[in-house]
């Protein structure tokens, strides 16, 4: 996929998972650097219902390099999930040659979607790893940079910088690098050969 | 006159659509808000409470709407430009003191983002169905400004020229959101203050000994004097005379609420917000509001690929309804399609106009989501038949 969001047709992203997760911070990173950083288009919404934290929580992106007129995802072509009910909620609506990004350890898959792009992280024990579980949404926002390409990272960097407070920054965006680079390993390991799946098998038994 | 730049935010910001309306509030120089929060509307009071303390001003959580939207307009014979918002249910309550502003002639800004109803209805999703209410909710002859945002970049641009016009026609002006606009969220650019307009309050030059409170400039809008620069005044709900006194007859009843529908008359002629697109050779055109107008563009793009000559015409000032532009089209194209997040409301208002000299189809939806594209497409293609 080529990089730059004014060569980027409609391209609808759905993330999901509970509330606490950051959900929300993630997809306005995402919309944030399409529509601010790179000056394309950008429209986000999300799924207003009676959840609590702890409850469901899904979100809704649209970027193009025109402007966007209808409002809604209807079937995405990125789908980040980081619960299991997510998964199994937003799953089957994920567009034929999508890409599938899922917080690894917190959703289990028995059988991989035919047809899709698949990618896992374990964002959770990354962002522990930084001292602060609560990153692990932007852990997943690095991770999503380096696996669909679509983006510049450092608009999204930006985007990172431009959403949290100026205390929680350097961590914020040493969260954003971690993710990138597992996310850029492992597209590196899957071009020398491995397929998605095997990849990640090798990294849950790692 | 320009913005104080205490209250505008100038830059690009990632913004939904309550929060631009709450930035527009704040950069039109509003700097008292009286609220009953209520989904999905709370997010524009929320960031008003959050901001006021920095630039200077007061929000007042209300014990219920009826307060709030009374409370405003004591604010703004105190010297503020003020407002409330609110949805649905909220905006029922609201209509006694909608009727009250539009009588006491109080310039002020109602914010609705509409959700669907009747009653409680759906508070989380959206709907357009209170366009009708907005104009005649209260009761009694009046009249009012509506806007219809499709954006969060609009629910700033609209609400600063809503306090503008509000103060222009000393009139309540309903900013007509819907769910979808008010909890989108997009690039919303906020200019420097000194690329904003701002409409000041027309203060009375007279003495306090000789000025009457309701005596009309020759644009048949009163000045305004403010609580505690020595003007005694009197502010009553009952019809009232030049001097602001009860005077319930005939020929006063006749002349101030007369003046009242008239003062917007320049408004209704020729200054109607609108946005066209591909009307020069339209066949059909394609009349819509609010986020609908979004969903019709795209249907209208799809038509064009079909071969169909359609076009569009956005409401943005909903009341006065643009009747001029829908009698002068009504005159060259085959037919009108109003898609609309209700069972037909602003259709009636196209079909009055319209006269019979073109077809006009309702496209209505209960509300809790938009139109699919499709949708008007299909209602397109029958208007092209």
């Amino acid at each position: 996929m080529q990089r730059g969001i004014n060569k980027l047709g409609l391209t609808e992203i759905r993330i999901a998972g509970f509330g606490g997760q950051g959900v929300i911070l993630a997809a306005v990173v995402i919309g944030k650097a399409a529509a601010i950083f790179e000056g394309g288009y950008a429209t986000m919404t999300q799924s207003f219902g009676p959840e609590a934290r702890g409850g469901s929580s899904a979100a809704q992106v649209i970027l193009s390099g025109e402007p966007i007129l209808y409002p809604y995802v209807t079937q995405p072509d990125i789908l980040v999930v980081m619960s299991q009910e997510a998964y199994s909620v937003f799953s089957p609506q994920l567009k034929p040659g999508g890409i599938l990004i899922v917080e690894q350890e917190l959703v289990r898959i028995e059988h991989p979607p035919q047809g899709v792009r698949f990618y896992g992280v374990p964002a959770t024990r990354l962002a522990e790893e930084l001292g602060k579980k609560v990153v692990l949404n932007i852990v997943m926002v690095g991770f999503f940079a380096a696996v669909t390409h679509m983006l510049d990272p450092d608009s999204l960097r930006q985007a990172v910088a431009d959403s949290v407070p100026p205390a929680m920054q350097k961590l914020n965006l040493q969260a954003f690098d971690k993710g990138f680079e597992y996310g850029a390993e492992l597209v590196h390991r899957m071009s020398e050969g491995g397929d998605a799946e095997q990849v990640l098998t090798l990294e849950s038994e790692a | 006159m320009h913005a104080d730049p205490k209250g505008v935010l100038t830059g690009v910001h990632f913004l939904d659509g309550d929060h631009a309306c709450c930035e527009g509030t704040l950069a039109a120089g509003a700097r008292f808000a009286a609220g009953y929060p209520i989904t999905p509307s709370t997010e524009v009071v929320e960031r008003f409470a959050w901001r006021i303390p920095t630039v200077g001003g007061i929000f007042i959580q209300m014990e219920d709407e009826l307060a709030a939207s009374i409370a405003l307009q004591g604010a703004v014979w105190g010297g503020a430009k003020a407002f409330t918002v609110t949805s649905g249910p909220g905006f029922s309550l609201m209509m006694e003191h909608i009727g009250y502003a539009a009588i006491t002639e109080t310039p002020c800004v109602f914010v609705n983002v509409q959700r669907g109803g009747p009653s409680t209805g759906l508070p989380t999703l959206p709907a357009q169905a209170d366009m009708m209410q907005a104009k005649w909710g209260s009761h009694g002859d009046y009249s009012i400004i509506a806007l219809c945002p499709n954006s969060p970049q609009e629910c700033f641009d609209l609400t600063v020229t809503g306090f503008n016009l509000a103060e222009e026609f000393r009139v309540p002006v309903m900013m007509m959101l819907d769910e979808c606009v008010g909890h989108m969220t997009e690039k919303v650019v906020i200019p420097e203050s000194d690329q904003i307009d701002i409409t000041p309050r027309r203060f009375t030059h007279e003495s306090p000994e000789t000025f009457r409170l309701f005596k009309p400039r020759e644009d048949l809008v009163p000045d305004m004097v403010k609580a505690g620069d020595g003007y005694k005044f009197h502010v009553t709900g009952l019809t009232h005379d030049e001097r602001g006194y009860p005077s319930m007859n005939v020929e006063t009843q006749d002349k101030l609420v007369r003046r009242m529908h008239d003062k917007l008359k320049p408004f209704s002629n020729g200054r109607a917000l609108f946005e066209a697109v591909d009307l020069e050779d339209a066949e059909v055109v394609v009349v819509s509001y609010g986020i609908t107008s979004r969903v019709a563009q795209r249907a209208t793009q799809l038509a064009r690929a079909k071969g169909i000559k359609a076009g569009i015409f956005r409401i943005i000032s909903a009341w006065p309804f643009p009747e001029q532009h829908i009698k002068e089209l009504a005159g060259r194209v085959k037919a009108f399609v109003v898609p609309e997040l209700n069972l037909g409301q602003m259709v009636h208002e196209v079909e009055r106009h319209t006269a019979g000299r073109a077809k006009v189809i309702s496209v209505p939806h209960a509300g809790g989501s938009v139109h699919k594209p499709e949708v008007i497409l299909n209602a397109i293609l029958e208007a092209a038949r």
